[in-house]
């Protein structure tokens, strides 16, 4: 099993993401430049303010070359975790439905906040039970995602929504406090907290790690035995 | 003053219009103390900040009268930003040396060894008088600044702690400030994906008109790979990297920095710098890359006076000459003239040095980084600075004359015969101990901070051990993978302790610092200092100064730490008076095992609390923020302090929290004893019960150094010995001290006062 963690410019936690995967598989970082994936089996788009944020938050560093790359790999099949800006990246590059809006309160806020697996059953959260509760931080400035009513339903439909802030704890104003969603195959997810900053005691929590962990179990039992 | 008003004058010299010469004549004055004539027109020397001698000085260095870009140059070159002319002699009296010391002043940045090959540079910088003008720009430059600073010396920068101060928040004015500044600290820093760890913010009236925004940065890097900033090797190639270079800032380092400010700021906006985290970002990586492949010769931010400085920096340091083709500057418009160039001080540019057969590597690697990258000139071994647009010479000045001998001015201190600052309002009238705690709580230089930081990204990195508010002091590990090694650090300066007693108030400043990192069991490697003061040519003024560096010095021998580097910003005066005298102080420890460090919140109940006191260190409310709710007037001293007791506590403090056994820490600062209680409740969500040989309002509420609130297992306080006198134990849902009980419920409402400011 191998993660790449793609890194554009201006992407801030890709260190981080990359360390994080390393705890459970092996990870090396992706260029933005670069046409092609060099074989990996899951990659990441990590957080960050890839091109600054200019524009639109996501919407430059979808034109990159390694995007084309990213969807082939999606279409194929292939898992895409994007982490905060790079849930916007996907939202931008139209893997995942809906986008991410401006907090609310318009300001940046970096908080730990409490995550509700909806769904265990992904490649994203098999590591989870359903309703368990995972401490995770935030840290955006446009964290609120956004569907419009007939796509949320389409959604609901579909079992798309993998995470969601607990009741009372939405820190950005998400549309039915949605933290994390995934397309409808399930191999693309995005999510706006942190789990890359959740893999160590040390640090925090340990609950990010599981869904590092969950993609890495998911490896290993399609490896041949 | 604009761009247009400067081009004017430079080009016109005495003949610039009369409405603003007679402007700037009283800038002239308030700058630099000249005699004027009583004649309306203003020589063009005067008009940017230098004395009839000074003007007088620079033609006998050059041999002739300087032509406009050189005075420009001068100007910049001899202000008190870039050459620290009323400060440098008494800055030679803090110690600079130590075990532990790499790089010390006068690089970029000062740095220290932290073990396994590992150096730490940092450094705190000011930018003030940009953020009193434009708040969200000045703020976020002032990062941008300090991070160049730091990966220019070759280190990773890892963290960002910011030092601010503002007027009353009952000031419209001082709101609009802080919102600004904590927007754009935020911005820069969470932008490029440097963590701010730490800082610390306090309201008080004297800050009304000049604000402080001071910005420390932290970097790591193996201590090989720590770079110098010398231009090196006749014939080497100087390459500028980065931004283009446009008119933003354009004579910021004179006329904002080394002038009072007046009521016309908002014509002083277009000097303020327009900050792109992005470029910087990618001018980090590009420059960090560059210094792992060996690629450069000697490496420079772009800073205050911009080319001029950087450049004739690099040739003082390795005693060369240098020519400038101001016609191969990248620019962002048309028309600018060279003199422009030579002072622009646009942002996310640096300066560096490398032999030409390097050239190819350096313009591979920015290719990839998509940074800007051009030769603009060479290292020669004339010792001048050369200054040409294209073929013709258009400046050509001493590099000695530049940065080594401008004139160092005597302070001429005299203590005031009273205080000079006026009494606080009262805002309370009780003094019921129940009531003051609520109050001093929700005072804002007491109440959470946390709808500060949760503007800042804290974690970006991986290294955050103790985030803000969870201990004393920020707490790092050095490797983002877990591998042992640890740092600590924090930054201090209480200005209305100082303005009470200038040298006591900053021993306090250095003890408070200290006594933050033995609260995570961190022994101080090294100290960056900003002394942020009013004009110093005002005797009152070079007195607090004057004191004040003695304090710092005294202290920093006790305590055996040296100081690594730092700045100095003077001026911050207006018609209303001066600031409190502000010396901001940031100190860098290291600690062997960051899991075992103290948080400051009580851990569990049942466990043991106790106070560590200093024998001889007495606790009063004179100067204490109980005294400024109570609208008392400032004494004009504070307790005398024993440097070496309260440094002993420090070190027993410091000792415990390595040894494990201690749940919490906190040290006793403002807001006295109870403060420290409710604080030690309030960050772990529990309960306390204490009792107090006395519960007068000296005993809850007074203020001094050397004391600390520690909890823990029963035989981890026993440890602590007959310096421990254990006071009450952790639990339940209120804090209880002797009769007097507070519900955590109603700490926690008044400590989220700050909260309405940001909403």
């Amino acid at each position: 099993m191998r993660f790449g963690v793609v890194r554009f410019p201006g992407s801030c936690d890709e260190v981080d993401a990359l360390l994080a995967c390393r705890r459970f598989a092996d990870a090396e970082l992706l260029w933005h430049g670069d046409c092609e994936l060099h074989g990996v089996d899951a990659v990441v788009i990590p957080g960050g303010f890839s091109y600054g944020d200019y524009l639109r938050v996501g919407a430059i560093a979808r034109f990159s070359p390694v995007m084309d790359a990213v969807k082939r790999h999606a279409r194929a099949g292939g898992h895409v975790l994007g982490i905060c800006n790079g849930f916007q990246v996907l939202c931008e590059a139209g893997l995942l439905p809906g986008a991410l809006l401006p907090n609310a309160r318009l300001r940046f806020l970096c908080r730990q906040v409490e995550v509700e697996v909806i769904d265990a059953e992904t490649r994203f959260t098999r590591a989870c039970e359903a309703g368990d509760v995972l401490s995770i931080p935030v840290k955006h400035m446009s964290g609120r995602y956004y569907a419009p009513e007939e796509a949320l339903r389409d959604m609901q439909a579909h079992g798309q929504i993998i995470l969601r802030y607990r009741a009372g704890g939405n820190p950005n104003g998400s549309v039915a406090d949605i933290a994390g969603v995934a397309n409808k195959g399930k191999n693309v997810m995005g999510l706006m907290p942190h789990p890359e900053h959740a893999v160590d005691p040390l640090t925090g929590s340990t609950d990010g790690g599981r869904l590092f962990e969950s993609l890495a179990m998911h490896a290993e039992k399609l490896a041949p035995a | 003053m604009t761009g247009e008003e400067r081009s004017a004058i430079v080009a016109g010299g005495a003949q610039a219009d009369r409405r603003s010469a007679e402007h700037r004549t009283e800038r002239s004055r308030a700058s630099t103390g000249a005699r004027l004539s009583t004649d309306t027109t203003v020589a063009a020397h005067q008009a940017l900040g230098l004395t009839d001698a000074e003007f007088e000085l620079i033609q006998e260095k050059l041999g002739r009268e300087p032509n406009p870009l050189e005075l420009a140059v001068f100007s910049l070159m001899w202000s008190e930003h870039c050459a620290y002319k009323h400060s440098k002699k008494l800055l030679a009296r803090l110690p600079t040396e130590g075990p532990h010391l790499l790089m010390g002043p006068g690089e970029n940045a000062g740095a220290v060894r932290v073990g396994d090959g590992l150096a730490i540079a940092f450094k705190v910088e000011s930018h003030n008088h940009p953020s009193a003008v434009e708040p969200f720009q000045g703020a976020a430059t002032g990062v941008g600044g300090i991070l160049r600073d730091v990966f220019a010396v070759g280190a990773r920068p890892i963290a960002i702690l910011d030092s601010l101060r503002f007027g009353e928040l009952s000031s419209g004015r001082s709101r609009y400030l802080l919102d600004g500044a904590v927007a754009g600290i935020g911005h820069y820093g969470n932008s490029i994906g440097v963590p701010t760890v730490g800082g610390e913010v306090y309201f008080e009236g004297p800050y009304e008109q000049n604000c402080l925004v001071n910005a420390m940065c932290l970097g790591i890097a193996r201590e090989e790979r720590l770079i110098r900033s010398a231009a090196a090797g006749v014939g080497n190639l100087l390459v500028l990297m980065g931004a283009r270079t446009g008119r933003d800032g354009i004579g910021g380092a004179s006329v904002l920095a080394s002038a009072e400010l007046d009521s016309e700021d908002a014509s002083k906006r277009p000097t303020v710098q327009i900050g792109d985290p992005f470029e910087e970002k990618r001018l980090l990586e590009c420059c960090l890359e560059l210094l792992e492949r060996g690629t450069l010769a000697a490496l420079q931010d772009l800073g205050a006076a911009g080319l001029s400085s950087s450049s004739s920096e690099m040739a003082s340091k390795g005693e060369v000459g240098l020519d400038i083709d101001v016609a191969r500057v990248p620019l962002r418009e048309d028309g600018m003239e060279p003199f422009e160039v030579m002072v622009s001080e646009s942002q996310e540019r640096m300066l560096c040095v490398i032999e030409p057969e390097r050239l190819a590597e350096l313009e591979e690697v920015c290719e990839r980084w998509e940074v800007r990258a051009t030769v603009i000139g060479e290292v020669t071994e004339t010792r001048r600075l050369r200054v040409l647009d294209g073929e013709a010479v258009v400046g050509d000045m001493p590099v000695e004359a530049l940065v080594d001998e401008c004139p160092l001015y005597d302070l001429e201190p005299v203590e005031p015969e009273a205080q000079i600052y006026p009494a606080p309002p009262q805002v309370l009238h009780s003094d019921d101990p129940r009531e003051a705690l609520l109050a001093l709580l929700a005072s804002h230089n007491l109440a959470s901070r946390r709808p500060l930081f949760e503007h800042y990204d804290c974690l970006v990195g991986s290294r955050t051990v103790r985030r803000p508010q969870e201990a004393d002091a920020a707490v790092l590990q050095l490797a983002p993978d877990g591998a042992p090694g640890a740092i600590a650090v924090s930054i201090d300066g209480n200005g209305r302790r100082v303005a009470c007693d200038p040298y006591t108030g900053t021993v306090e400043a250095v003890l408070e610092c200290a006594a933050n990192l033995a609260c995570v069991g961190a022994e101080p490697l090294g100290l960056t200092n900003c002394l942020n003061f009013g004009n110093p040519e005002r005797p009152e003024i070079a007195w607090q100064l004057v004191r004040s560096v003695e304090g710092m010095s005294d202290a920093l021998e006790a305590l055996g730490v040296p100081v690594v580097g730092g700045n100095v910003s003077l001026y911050n005066q207006s018609v209303d008076g001066p600031i409190y005298p502000t010396p901001v102080v940031g100190m860098v420890g290291s600690l062997p095992d960051a899991a075992v460090a103290p948080g400051t919140g009580f851990a569990e109940a049942g466990h043991a609390i106790a106070l560590l006191a200093t024998a001889g260190a007495e606790a009063s409310r004179a100067g204490s923020e109980l005294a400024k709710l109570h609208g008392s007037e400032l004494p004009r001293r504070l307790p005398e302090l024993d440097v070496e007791a309260v440094g002993a506590t420090i070190a027993a403090v410091r000792e415990a929290a390595r040894a494990g056994g201690l749940a919490s820490a906190h040290d006793v600062a403002e807001g006295g004893l109870a403060v420290a209680l409710a604080e030690c409740c309030l960050a772990g969500g529990l309960g306390a019960s204490v009792e107090l040989d006395d519960d007068d309002l000296d005993a809850l509420f007074g203020e001094g150094p050397g004391r600390f609130v520690v909890s823990g297992p029963e035989a981890a306080i026993g440890a602590l010995g007959e310096r421990a006198v254990r006071i009450g134990a952790v639990g339940g849902e209120v804090l209880r001290v002797c009769e007097h009980e507070w519900p955590l419920a109603e700490l926690r409402g008044a400590s989220a006062a700050l909260a309405e400011a940001f909403l």
